[in-house]
């Protein structure tokens, strides 16, 4: 049998790549609606950005913890 | 010799056999031969051409700060302009409208994180150094346990423990039917998520920026060994400008994450100075 594709190496990779699609869409919805609070009512801006900080860095965490998850079960494994 | 080179180098003897494909640089890049080894009490201390590039970009930083505020005038100059953008960003747009009324105490503090991590940094892209002691995952590390330690300090020291537990624990104005969902995802982001995620998320920006650096340099020193076959006449050239697009998008992340680490700072300090609602 031919083989026409193959993967070798760290399937991890892949895991990543689609773990990442959750937190990009959350972080994405985070700014998104702080820049339409900010257009709607400008004088917000200050008050909000926190709250947009804060949930862009939960949403975010999804990411970084999936990012750090193969270092760590994958040590020791060739 | 630096690992990219010797990366550079295992790149280079592949194009002498004609056989042998692209060795992608890997995570052998971030653990340099050390320079001196020496140990003190029983702890293994490494110099490495990290610690040191860490060191130099401390001084100058510190180098810096130093000279561009000794001889202040009414109308800057050019070093004491930057020195004072650079302040009044910390003090005003992240302290001030963060924190709120009780910023003051936390500016040079916030100061002092915002102008180590920028310069620490910017490693990643100057010349010869090439590489930011914010990749190795240590410096980060410690910077955000620094961080946890005082966001906790101040909340104890304003609210009490108790205060302080109940009010990460149980956040007012939510119903009670709710407090089984929120309790534990409110003290484990509270204890857990925000210093894990404050190291992570500058450690990977940084870590993920010099994988790109290295990829796309070795990439175009391969691809041009390679003339001739496989369009690399194409490739090359595309790899190069990549290499030159991603340097510029480094500075937006070295600029954009020192100013992200602050500003989360700025925000978690918030939560322990604000009285209960």
């Amino acid at each position: 049998m031919d083989v026409l594709a193959e993967i070798y190496g760290s399937i991890g990779s892949v895991g990543y790549g689609l773990a990442a699609i959750g937190p990009g869409i959350g972080v994405g919805i985070v700014w998104a609606a702080y820049i339409q609070a900010t257009a709607r009512q400008p004088e917000s801006a200050g008050l909000t950005r926190t709250y947009a900080f804060l949930g862009a860095a939960l949403s975010e965490a999804l990411a970084l913890i999936g990012l750090v998850v193969p270092f760590i079960f994958g040590a020791g494994q060739p | 010799m630096t690992s990219s080179a010797s990366a550079l180098a295992s790149v280079l003897a592949v194009e002498s056999d004609p056989g042998g494909g692209f060795v992608s640089p890997s995570i052998a890049e971030f653990y340099p031969p050390a320079l001196a080894e020496f140990s003190i009490f029983g702890i293994d201390f490494t110099i490495t051409r990290i610690t040191v590039i860490s060191w130099i970009a401390t001084a100058a930083i510190l180098a810096f700060l130093v000279l561009a505020s000794r001889r202040m005038t009414v109308v800057p100059r050019k070093a004491q302009f930057l020195l004072e953008g650079g302040y009044s960003l910390v003090r005003d747009n992240i302290a001030r409208d963060v924190i709120g009324p009780k910023y003051k105490p936390f500016v040079p503090f916030l100061g002092a994180l915002f102008f180590f991590i920028i310069a620490n940094n910017a490693m990643s892209i100057v010349p010869f150094f090439q590489i930011s002691p914010m990749s190795k995952f240590a410096y980060p590390l410690v910077l955000a346990i620094l961080v946890y330690i005082l966001y906790n300090a101040v909340a104890i020291k304003n609210k009490g423990l108790g205060g302080y537990l109940k009010e990460v624990a149980v956040p007012p104005g939510v119903p009670p039917v709710f407090l089984i969902l929120v309790t534990p995802i409110e003290l484990l982001q509270v204890f857990i998520i925000r210093p894990f995620t404050l190291a992570v998320r500058l450690f990977a920006n940084l870590f993920a920026g010099h994988m790109l650096l290295v990829v796309f340099s070795l990439g175009t020193v391969y691809l041009l060994g390679k003339i001739g076959e496989n369009f690399s006449f194409v490739f090359a050239p595309f790899s190069f400008l990549m290499a030159l697009f991603m340097t510029f998008f480094e500075v937006l992340v070295i600029v954009l994450q020192a100013y992200v680490f602050t500003v989360l700072t700025a925000t978690y300090l918030n939560g322990a100075v604000e009285e209960g609602h």
